[in-house]
């Protein structure tokens, strides 16, 4: 009798709690409804609608993919997009990974150092944008000023097509705290043990890290390889406050920046729409190229 | 217990609150009897004190009416997104350019009956300013504050050259030749003092085609990017470039703020010359107070005396987006607005002549620009260049300062830039034009 009671009030009380949790995954169920899913469908419905936000959408098929196809400015962005990816992403990955590794070193005042380096990306980027404007300023930059004294006559940072792109990239690594971070934590993960085995084996710093802290590591490397990616892919803010427009002669005028302009200053919605989606399925097909690619190179612990 | 109870209704009770809440503050407000108008406008600063100083005369004037005016940031995308929403502004503050689109996508009220009404119509304007605001035989809008434009030159750096400030240059070759004289490098090129730069400060270099007599496109249907006389243009400005280095130019310009700022080359005595609007009076007021200064029309080239008091004339305007909720009320503030007492208070406290005809002694002595009266005359002038009014005048502006980059750049000639401007947005035009008429808006 006792037993049963304590059943039926278990079964209660399991009751009460699954309703509680349906609640709570109910709300963010409507949430993620209402803000994402149905603008998601939305959108792809309009890609195949011409569409300016104020008038209902009308049907075109496959219009707006076409005029992409044919539109040189699409393919200049894609180009623009493409090549900081290739500066941007290997760079930014590289200065974490390094980072995080002397950061890794057991010397005094590390948490200082520590926080010196995370500093930076803390800071909102549009303000770093226009702080920079002013270092990387051809005539009167701080930059090209200290160039100047090694006698080394600094380029035209932001005025010249052939570096306006490197600069974007250079200036990105104000940006590589938060991976630095992530790095990091993945290094306090290499077990102790490991590094043990390789001292008595006689390995150095460069074998260690080689041989035991990168493939332990791996995993946190192809994470950030993969947010990396999409962060380069849809770089806007920087560019969009320091090279209005994309400035000079269209260097910088990257998909993302195409994109807003298409839907918030030409009013062409549905082909914003389209652009949105060419680069929602270029990032999901290079994040699975990478997972295919990363199968035989990553370890993980429980493999 | 009994706070897991709680949490569910506190949870629908402040989503219930929220709901209420956000539309109590859409909702008009009716205090002291008033209906409140939504004024969203782009202005800041000294220019947001002058429109304020309008409102705040309305508000004051009766007591039916109560205008709040909001300054926006991006006023053009916000008004539209507002519209979709379903929630615009009573009153939005745009672009004279950005008419055609609005008007296109539906986004504005046609204005004609409210304004017969009111008894507002052309004969009340310089007819520049009136034009600008009709499209397809609406009036879509009313002027705010207009501008025209006209050559700026620095009197210290004309003497320093042994130039006669007194005499500023009435043809294109004689500015060419004073720029010249006025221009200052080492020996490595590194320009230290310039005469002249076609792209500064940047706001114009999509019509310089029509100081040689070109057009963009032919008012009706045929666009004309690559005319013989806008290609003459841009090779005058690519001439810039291959005289003085592109990427001297471009450093030189780099190194400078823009023009509000006492960081811009001309507040800096670094520029001899440059064309700019009647705003710019005001401008040196606040950032280069000492600096020497005058104003003419600016030169036309020396076979095209036709082309004297060439100027780009705009304005900002006032639209009533579609889904406002008190148009009537609205209107009643832009009646006032475009009164000689409205129109001289924006117009004086931003340093810019008035849209209108008639203007008071008051306005002519008071006026902070020693230029005002050349300005409000070039308005009248036959050369008056406007953005054209057609709905893709957008991209076809990217496309302009596309090309004008290339082409100061020396990345291409005038020709090879303006070809494809011409094909380009020929394929454009045709496509806005199917789909205006795909959507009933044209036959």
């Amino acid at each position: 009798m006792i037993g049963s009671q304590q059943t039926t009030r278990v079964r209660s009380v399991s009751r009460a709690e699954s309703r509680a949790a349906m609640l709570f995954v109910g709300l963010w169920g409507f949430g993620f409804t209402i803000f994402l899913l149905y603008p998601l469908l939305a959108s792809f419905y309009y890609s195949f609608c011409d569409y300016s936000v104020l008038r209902s959408p009308i049907w075109v098929g496959t219009a707006n993919y076409h005029g992409l196809w044919k539109d040189e400015v699409f393919w200049t962005t894609i180009k623009n997009t493409a090549t900081y990816a290739a500066m941007a992403l290997p760079l930014g990955l590289l200065v974490a990974l390094s980072l995080a590794l002397l950061l890794n070193a057991k010397v005094p005042g590390m948490s200082l150092f520590r926080t010196i380096f995370f500093l930076p990306s803390l800071l909102p980027m549009v303000s770093l944008a226009i702080l920079w404007l002013w270092v990387f300023n051809g005539e009167h930059g701080i930059l090209n000023e200290v160039l100047r004294r090694l006698h080394i006559n600094g380029p035209n940072w932001l005025g010249d097509p052939a570096w306006s792109k490197p600069t974007l990239a250079l200036l990105a690594m104000w940006g590589t705290g938060n991976a630095m971070v992530i790095y990091l934590a993945g290094l306090q993960g290499v077990p102790l043990h490991l590094n043990e085995a390789a001292n008595l084996d006689g390995a150095g710093w460069w074998a260690k890290t080689r041989h035991v802290t990168l493939p332990m590591l791996s995993p946190v490397i192809f994470f950030n390889l993969i947010m990396g990616i999409i962060d380069t892919l849809q770089v806007f803010s920087v560019p969009y406050v320091m090279f209005p427009n994309g400035t000079p002669a269209r260097s910088t005028y990257f998909y993302t920046m195409y994109l807003f302009d298409n839907a918030f200053i030409y009013h062409k919605m549905g082909y914003a729409c389209a652009m949105g989606w060419i680069l929602f399925l270029t990032i999901l097909g290079l994040t699975w190229m990478a997972l295919k690619i990363s199968d035989r190179h990553i370890y993980y612990g429980g493999n | 217990m009994f706070l897991s109870k709680a949490i569910f209704p506190a949870l629908i009770c402040m989503v219930l609150f929220a709901i209420w809440d956000s539309e109590r503050i859409v909702s008009p407000r009716t205090d002291n009897g008033r209906v409140h108008v939504v004024y969203w406008e782009k202005w800041t600063d000294t220019e947001q004190v002058a429109i304020q100083s309008v409102v705040d005369a309305f508000n004051s004037s009766q007591d039916k009416i109560h205008v709040d005016m909001l300054s926006i940031g991006d006023v053009g995308s916000k008004t539209l997104l507002a519209v979709a929403g379903g929630e615009p502004p009573d009153i939005a503050g745009l672009w004279g350019e950005n008419i055609a689109q609005y008007a296109d996508d539906h986004a504005v009220l046609p204005l004609e009956e409210l304004c017969a009404e009111y008894g507002i119509n052309e004969d009340r304007f310089i007819p520049v300013y009136w034009q600008m605001c009709n499209y397809n035989g609406h009036v879509y809008a009313l002027p705010s504050a207009p501008h025209s434009t006209a050559l700026h030159y620095n009197r210290t750096l004309f003497a320093n050259a042994g130039l006669d400030p007194d005499k500023p240059p009435k043809t294109i070759e004689e500015m060419d030749s004073m720029a010249e004289h006025m221009t200052k490098s080492d020996a490595q090129g590194h320009i230290d003092v310039l005469g002249f730069l076609p792209a500064e400060p940047g706001d114009w270099g999509w019509g310089l085609g029509n100081i040689f007599g070109g057009k963009l496109w032919d008012g009706k249907s045929k666009i004309t990017a690559n005319s013989p006389e806008n290609i003459r243009a841009y090779t005058w400005v690519a001439s810039y470039s291959k005289k003085y280095g592109a990427q001297q130019l471009r450093s030189f310009r780099g190194g400078y703020g823009n023009d509000v700022t006492p960081q811009n080359a001309f507040m800096a005595s670094k520029l001899g010359m440059e064309l700019n609007g009647v705003w710019m009076s005001n401008y040196i007021h606040v950032a280069a107070p000492k600096l020497k200064w005058s104003a003419a029309p600016f030169p036309y080239p020396a076979d095209r005396p036709d082309m004297a008091n060439i100027n780009y004339t705009n304005q900002d305007v006032f639209v009533i987006p579609r889904g406002a909720k008190h148009p009537k009320e609205a209107f009643a503030f832009l009646n006032f607005a475009e009164s000689q007492k409205g129109m001289e208070l924006l117009c004086m406290g931003q340093g810019k002549h008035t849209p209108l005809k008639n203007v008071s002694a008051g306005f002519w002595k008071n006026h902070p620009n020693p230029y005002i009266h050349l300005f409000t005359d070039l308005a009248y002038s036959k050369n008056d260049v406007t953005p054209p009014k057609m709905g893709i005048w957008p991209e076809y502006l990217a496309e302009m300062n596309n090309a004008f980059d290339q082409i100061s750049l020396l990345q291409k000639t005038p020709k090879e830039a303006l070809d494809i401007v011409q094909e380009r947005m020929t394929e454009k035009w045709t496509e806005h034009l199917e789909r205006l008429r795909a959507r009933g808006e044209i036959h």
